[in-house]
């Protein structure tokens, strides 16, 4: 079968490449007749539509005859062309994938910048100007923010805190470090200068820094392409991905700063100072914006559980007004982008629906996944489109200067955080971070904002954007993953966070604080728990709906858990395999401390021989295992019938009703009365037949004139009534709710019993007669117990007749 | 470091570096908690740790407390509890939480796991029968819970039964029915927390300079 599946594997993929390359060939024509099209739309020419087009200019002329067929392209021509773009960054990533092995060795920021190259080539060929595709505006305020709001609601919090400081100096500190250092050495360089470049020599020193400040930050959108497939340890994650996320607020600031020094053209130490103060102003109110869109959200939120639809729209909107707002006031509008997501996700996730989230999820994974490819595709394009100036002097050195920055800012800043961090970081974790610090699309947009008035250079310094961003995307984007299995860093653990762990992490928490206090001095983890104990008693009133606000994390974390599970359930279609993480055949019975033992000579019943007693067990256990598989997934994840619904309060009620049986039904000691397996099962079979053989069960039941068991052979469906536990395992039945109603009362009947040996099955007293036909009627369901495979034990009460007429 | 040089009791300091590995200078800070913590006597008693106000709001202050005065935790092969604690013993329950030094062989590596883990374990092991039983691991649940508002016990012996179910599906793998899973020992404690990294998780920062005087 494995063969099989390959092959069809391989064909079907070869297939579906095959059609996708004439999709895009289509589209590709379509494309570029469309270019071609907005171009001439003078009814002479055109060679879309060809002689329609006349047709219409005819028309004009006579204007008698209706045109059944028209052809408008103006009207629609900015939409269709943005479908059409997003049509062929959509249809490249499924290529993509669909070529065998090809997404193992090229990353797909380079295999989208090489299509982007191609688009543009081809669109220059036709003769055609290429369209000014990556327009700043654009890219900030429509292509960069879904990126950017994905990275930061699902922004592991936990790591990010723990690496704050780190983080920060990366960004602040070494961002500055590289701007100055490229800067101040490429002014130097274009001093000296050659004889070739005049040029270069013209370029003042603000412009350098300028320059140098736009090339060193290092991209959010090329880290996360490239990190993304190669499963680094989140350490190392955090660090460059922190770090190219912080590092806005730097370049926002020094590039301000430098345009409006150009511009005037002198610089004052007090125009310095002042520009420290704006990087304060800039970062911090970046955060404060963000912070207060996203308790606006959050406290939103807590009022949508009537109308739970537009729940994900909230959250993208105060996000999305979180960054412009930020931009108005030039203030970082990343930072604010993250720091709305980061603070409104705990508040709005207890709040929203399980589906609203998995919208929010999977419209922020589509929005920035599609954001990502444009902007891939756009830098090629605008690479063959974008007026160069190639100087290589100035292309070389800046290359090698980034590169050598670089290294020099990250050996220099870890020699000294590693004095102050717990967890040092290594030669090879320096090595992945400097080799981490990718530029991407963000350098190249500033640098096309750059006005052509205070920057005649403005094409050189495209140009050399445009290298170094090939540069790092390529070659560093190409090798790193080559390079993280050569030296044998340490990957991301896939281990799933199990409850253990969560456990141990808040035990770890408090105990650490708890060392603290008594060492005496306010650590990290104090305040972190003062912090956290703020929160709790005042943030989590205001903005959390209802009775979560009280929820303690462990629990809400037990609860998704458990909501994981039940889903993975129904979607593995009910019982038969178990949805746990580790297979095992150890069920909640096993570690449920058993009962005192009752003592043998109490029971009456005679013994059996040994082995036979022996086949027995075997045939019960088989059952028993069964169905203890069974009933330790309803156990976990409920006989609700959808686990998607809200009221997981419900879910609760109905689980502590399914462990009060189940402990119930332990209590009723080791041969169990199981309840009886569908009736044209193997066991079945084999039981009857070893019942046929085993006639000593007769006697029992004789003994106590059970008429019942006269034929052991009749394992017919009774309906067996309320002294038999009775599973109803149907997931989806609409019935469920009230077959746990049935066990319940069963549980309660059983109370009685267990007064005694919890070995019998006494008939419910008489009051219960009444409930009876009711019960009977529920339980239709044929899984009834047989009798004859219970171990009766002595009954004073002769009257079990009656209990299983129908 | 001058001043701390010259202060007294220094050959006992060089006997507890040696057998802790804090420096002179944190040993010299740690004493001088102790000494603000024992009212200046030689022993520490539980009601001065009941003091430490910032200790009431932990939820889990009982255990803590209790690990200080359990010889498990002296590394002396002792077992029991003792009413008092000197000095030494004060420092060798805090050099459990070290920070790892740089440059550590893999063998002391997993060392310093295996005695931090050990410390955890003695935490949890509250009747000292080398077993975390159901109950025990119950009960730690529930005093994590508690001072959360809403605690509802059924939930707390859930999540005390999942981990637990976890922990036998994890170490044991297949049982049969009638089987039944003693507790935790502790090598399934150890195979539980494989991945967990506790070296580094379970230290804080021992600070070279004094800032008692900052704090209650």
């Amino acid at each position: 079968m494995p063969s099989g599946t390959v092959s069809h594997g391989a064909s079907g993929r070869l297939r579906g490449l095959f059609l996708v390359m004439v999709l895009v060939f289509l589209e590709g024509s379509v494309f570029t007749v469309a270019v071609a099209s907005s171009d001439q739309h003078s009814p002479t020419t055109a060679h879309s539509g060809g002689h329609k087009a006349t047709d219409h200019g005819s028309h004009n002329n006579t204007g008698k005859a209706f045109p059944v067929l028209d052809l408008n392209y103006e009207n629609v021509r900015v939409p269709f062309e943005i479908s059409l773009w997003v049509l062929l960054a959509s249809l490249m990533k499924l290529g993509f994938h669909l070529v065998p092995h090809l997404s193992n060795i090229v990353p797909e920021s380079c295999l989208l910048i090489v299509v982007g190259l191609l688009v543009g080539g081809i669109i220059r060929g036709t003769g055609e100007t290429v369209p000014p595709v990556m327009d700043s505006k654009l890219f900030f305020y429509i292509l960069l923010p879904p990126i950017i709001l994905d990275a930061g609601y699902f922004l592991p919090i936990r790591p990010f805190m723990e690496n704050l400081g780190t983080i920060l100096i990366f960004a602040v500190v070494g961002t500055l470090w590289n701007a100055f250092f490229v800067g101040g050495l490429l002014y130097g360089v274009c001093q000296i200068g050659t004889e070739t470049s005049s040029i270069l020599s013209r370029i003042g020193l603000l412009q350098c820094l300028l320059f140098g400040s736009i090339i060193s930050a290092v991209d959010p959108v090329a880290v996360l392409a490239v990190f993304e497939e190669i499963h680094i340890n989140e350490l190392l994650h955090i660090l460059v991905f922190g770090e190219s996320l912080l590092n806005d607020a730097v370049t926002v600031v020094l590039y301000h700063l430098f345009e409006e020094f150009s511009g005037i053209g002198s610089v004052t130490l007090l125009k310095g100072f002042l520009g420290v103060i704006s990087f304060f102003v800039v970062a911090l109110g970046g955060v404060l914006v963000g912070v207060l869109y996203g308790i606006l959200a959050a406290f939103t939120s807590r009022f949508t559980s009537h109308t739970r639809v537009i729940e994900p729209l909230f959250v993208f909107l105060y996000s999305y007004m979180a960054y412009l707002s930020a931009e108005i006031f030039h203030l970082s509008g990343i930072m604010a982008l993250i720091a709305c997501g980061a603070v409104m996700r705990p508040y709005v996730e207890a709040n929203i629906s399980h589906k609203s989230h998995t919208t929010i999820k999977y419209f922020l994974k589509m929005w920035s996944s599609v954001s990502e490819t444009l902007i891939f595709i756009f830098l090629g394009v605008a690479t063959v489109a974008g007026p160069h100036d190639w100087n290589w002097t100035f292309v070389t050195v800046t290359v090698i200067l980034c590169l050598v920055a670089r290294v020099i800012g990250v050996v220099g800043l870890t020699f000294i955080i590693n004095k102050f961090r717990i967890v040092k970081l290594t030669t090879k974790d320096q090595f992945i971070i400097a080799y981490g610090g990718l530029r991407g699309a963000i350098a190249f947009s500033l640098g096309f904002l750059l006005k052509k008035e205070h920057f005649p250079e403005r094409e050189i310094f495209l140009t050399a954007i445009i290298t170094v961003i090939f540069f790092t995307v390529f070659v560093q984007g190409m090798t790193i993953k080559p390079l993280v299995e050569l030296l044998a860093v340490k990957k991301k653990q896939e281990a799933k966070r199990s409850i253990n762990e969560e456990i141990h992490t808040q035990f770890l928490d408090h105990l650490l604080t708890g060392i603290e206090d008594i060492c005496g001095h306010y650590g990290h983890h104090h305040w972190k728990d003062k912090l956290n104990r703020f929160n709790k008693k005042y943030v989590k009133k205001c903005l959390i709906a209802g009775e979560r606000s009280k929820e303690p994390q462990l629990i809400a974390f037990y609860h998704k858990m458990e909501m994981k599970q039940a889903i993975q359930l129904v979607e593995s279609g009910g019982g038969i395999k178990m949805p746990s993480a580790v297979p095992s055949t150890v069920s909640m019975q096993n570690i449920q401390p058993r009962p005192p033992t009752k003592p043998a000579p109490e029971r009456a019943i005679p013994q059996l021989s040994k082995n036979k007693e022996e086949e027995i067990r075997k045939i019960l256990r088989t059952n028993l295992q069964r169905t203890r598989q069974r009933l330790r997934s309803y156990n976990r994840h409920t006989l609700v019938a959808d686990p998607y619904e809200d009221g997981l309060s419900d879910l609760f009620l109905k689980k502590q009703k399914m462990f009060q049986i189940e402990k119930k039904l332990k209590e009723m000691n080791t041969y169990l009365t199981v309840p009886a397996p569908p009736p044209d099962s193997p066991t079945m079979c084999r039981a009857r037949l070893a019942s046929g053989k085993h006639t000593d069960f007769k006697p029992d039941q004789v003994q106590k004139g059970n008429k019942m068991c006269s034929d052991p052979q009749a394992y017919s469906i009774k309906p067996a009534s309320n002294k038999v536990p009775m599973i109803q395992v149907d997931l989806a039945s609409p019935q469920s709710p009230d077959s746990v109603n049935l066990l319940d009362e069963f549980g309660q009947a059983n109370q009685q019993e267990e007064e005694e040996q919890g070995l019998m099955m006494k008939p419910p007293s008489r009051p219960r007669e009444a409930k009876k036909p009711s019960e009977e009627d529920e339980a239709k369901d044929p899984q009834k117990l047989m009798r004859c495979l219970s171990d009766p034990g002595p009954s004073a009460d002769e009257d079990e007749d009656g209990a299983f007429l129908p | 470091m001058g001043a701390l040089q010259s202060s007294p009791g220094r050959p006992e300091y060089s006997d507890l570096a040696e057998k802790t590995g804090f420096s002179f200078e944190q040993i010299g800070v740690l004493h001088k908690r102790f000494k603000q913590l024992s009212h200046n006597e030689e022993t520490l008693r539980r009601d001065n740790f009941n003091e430490i106000d910032d200790l009431a709001f932990n939820p889990i202050r009982a255990q803590i407390i209790e690990a200080f005065f359990d010889r498990r935790n002296f590394h002396q092969n002792g077992e029991g509890k003792v009413q008092e604690i000197g000095f030494e013993e004060f420092v060798v329950v805090m050099s459990h939480f070290r920070p790892p030094s740089a440059h550590m062989t893999e063998e002391q590596r997993g060392k310093t796991r295996r005695e931090k883990l050990r410390f955890l374990f003695n935490m949890h092991d509250t009747d000292n029968d080398g077993t975390i039983t159901l109950e025990e691991y119950r009960h730690v649940v529930e005093e994590l819970l508690s001072r959360s508002g809403t605690l509802e016990k059924e939930t707390a012996k859930c999540i005390a039964d999942a981990a637990m179910l976890e922990v036998a599906s994890i170490s044991v793998g297949h049982m049969e029915p009638d089987e039944f899973y003693e507790g935790i020992t502790f090598e399934h404690f150890l195979k539980l927390l494989d991945g967990f990294e506790i070296e580094s998780r379970m230290t804080i920062r021992f600070l070279n300079m004094d800032t008692t005087t900052l704090c209650k």
